[in-house]
């Protein structure tokens, strides 16, 4: 798994499945890098994904619904009500975006339940060093979505607001429009809309790393002998059925803070 | 962990999924779904409309009933009536008609009493002569007494 010529460490192991696979481009260094694995896995999981509800959709009917059709209306109806709940603005767009929130991330989570090894083997075999399969792992990933979730919610304020209403409001909201109380309005929300993306990103972020670092950790035990791997495997499958509630759970959360992001942009305070 | 293009490139893909996602996949499902409610609440509708027009049916047919059972009660009770009318005067009919039938008859026993004792008279008349005629012996001669004879017979 790791190339011949390291010596296969805890640490070389670790490091091995925490690598990119990079490519850089313009020859360029630091930002100018993209992940390949990320990227293509986002791809496909994203093109699967959405090409089913596509396919269920385009074959959809509004007499009695096949069993997969059922299936994703399920979903389709689980998602607008939580829209419904929150979102009480006249854009008829929200509730498609909490969607592909919803199913992108969902599916990416789950791409941690493929186990680190043998997909490492696989891609190595491939091919391919270094494949990282889960691409909300990846900082890049939430940061994108987070920051795609920011835009919008820019987007919203200025379109209910009005440049001018927004900015105003940046200056004398929460705590009054006296002007002596500019400076800290304007602190206040500054601090509230960076931490926006930065919990949006980092929460989905940090669970889905940690929860990597977990199976490999839990790998490891592999290294101490057949017990050892015995051992590991169990409580590799203890990890994986808890994880299932992660993967949704964050899925959940990330969606709901979409729709709330979104939907506090139309509120004025 | 390092912020790269990879950023970038994800958020474009995002905001295509988005596009597409509202653009192909969330308003025709979401037609199904409203067309299928609005279907449902129409035939829950009917139904409810059904029901209420069963009930009121019902009632009507209740009320038809009831009417149906009263009309046919009089029927019955108007037949008894006319039933015993017509026997009363059956009765009454019968017993007139006896009535003169027996008069019918006593004038006739009447007729016959008198026709007898005019025959009776008759013959007590012959039967005078002739005891006369043993006792005397003789011929006599009826046209000789029949001022005698008249008055017996008259007597009688």
């Amino acid at each position: 798994m790791v190339a011949e010529e390291t010596e296969l460490t805890p640490t070389s192991y670790i490091q091995h499945h925490l690598t990119f696979f990079t490519r850089t481009v313009n020859d360029g260094a630091g930002f100018w890098t993209i992940n390949v694995d990320t990227l293509v896995t986002t791809m496909v999981i994203a093109v699967l994904a959405f090409g089913f509800l596509w396919l269920i959709t385009r074959k959809s009917t509004a007499g009695v619904p096949s069993r997969v059709q059922a299936f994703v209306e399920l979903t389709f109806d689980f998602v607008n009500e939580q829209v419904k709940g929150i979102y009480h603005g006249e854009s008829r767009i929200v509730a498609p975006i909490a969607l592909t929130t919803f199913v992108l991330t969902l599916f990416l989570n789950a791409m941690d339940f493929l186990p680190v090894d043998i997909m490492s083997h696989g891609f190595e075999a491939l091919g391919f060093h270094n494949w990282r399969p889960v691409p909300t792992a990846d900082v890049n990933t939430t940061f994108a979505l987070a920051l795609s979730v920011f835009a919008m919610m820019i987007y919203y304020s200025i379109k209910v607001k009005g440049l001018g209403g927004w900015i105003h409001e940046l200056f004398c909201a929460p705590f009054g429009a006296h002007p002596l109380l500019w400076p800290a309005n304007l602190l206040f929300n500054a601090v509230e809309y960076l931490s926006k993306p930065l919990s949006h990103s980092l929460r989905l972020f940090g669970n889905m790393y940690a929860g990597e670092i977990i199976f490999m950790l839990l790998g490891l035990w592999a290294a101490t002998g057949v017990v050892g791997a015995v051992l590991g495997g169990v409580l590799h499958l203890g990890w994986s059925i808890f994880h299932i509630l992660i993967v949704g759970l964050q899925a959940y959360i990330f969606m709901m803070l979409t729709i709330v992001y979104i939907s506090m942009a139309h509120e004025g305070h | 962990m390092n912020i790269n293009l990879t950023l970038v490139m994800q958020a474009v893909a995002f905001f295509a999924f988005i596009w597409f996602c509202a653009r192909f996949i969330w308003p025709p499902l979401m037609q199904a779904i409203e067309t299928r409610q609005k279907q449902i609440a129409e035939g829950l509708a009917a139904g409810e409309a059904g029901k209420k027009s069963l009930a009121t049916t019902e009632k009507r047919i209740a009320e038809m009933l009831t009417e149906a059972k009263s009309r046919s009660s009089e029927i019955i009770a108007q037949g008894d009536k006319l039933k015993t009318e017509t026997i009363e005067a059956a009765k009454s009919e019968a017993k007139a008609e006896g009535e003169r039938i027996v008069a019918a008859a006593k004038a006739e026993i009447e007729q016959e009493v008198a026709r007898a004792k005019e025959s009776l008279r008759n013959q007590v008349a012959d039967l005078a002569v002739a005891g006369a005629r043993q006792i005397l012996q003789r011929e006599v001669d009826p046209k000789a007494h029949a001022d005698l004879l008249a008055a017996i017979q008259k007597q009688f």
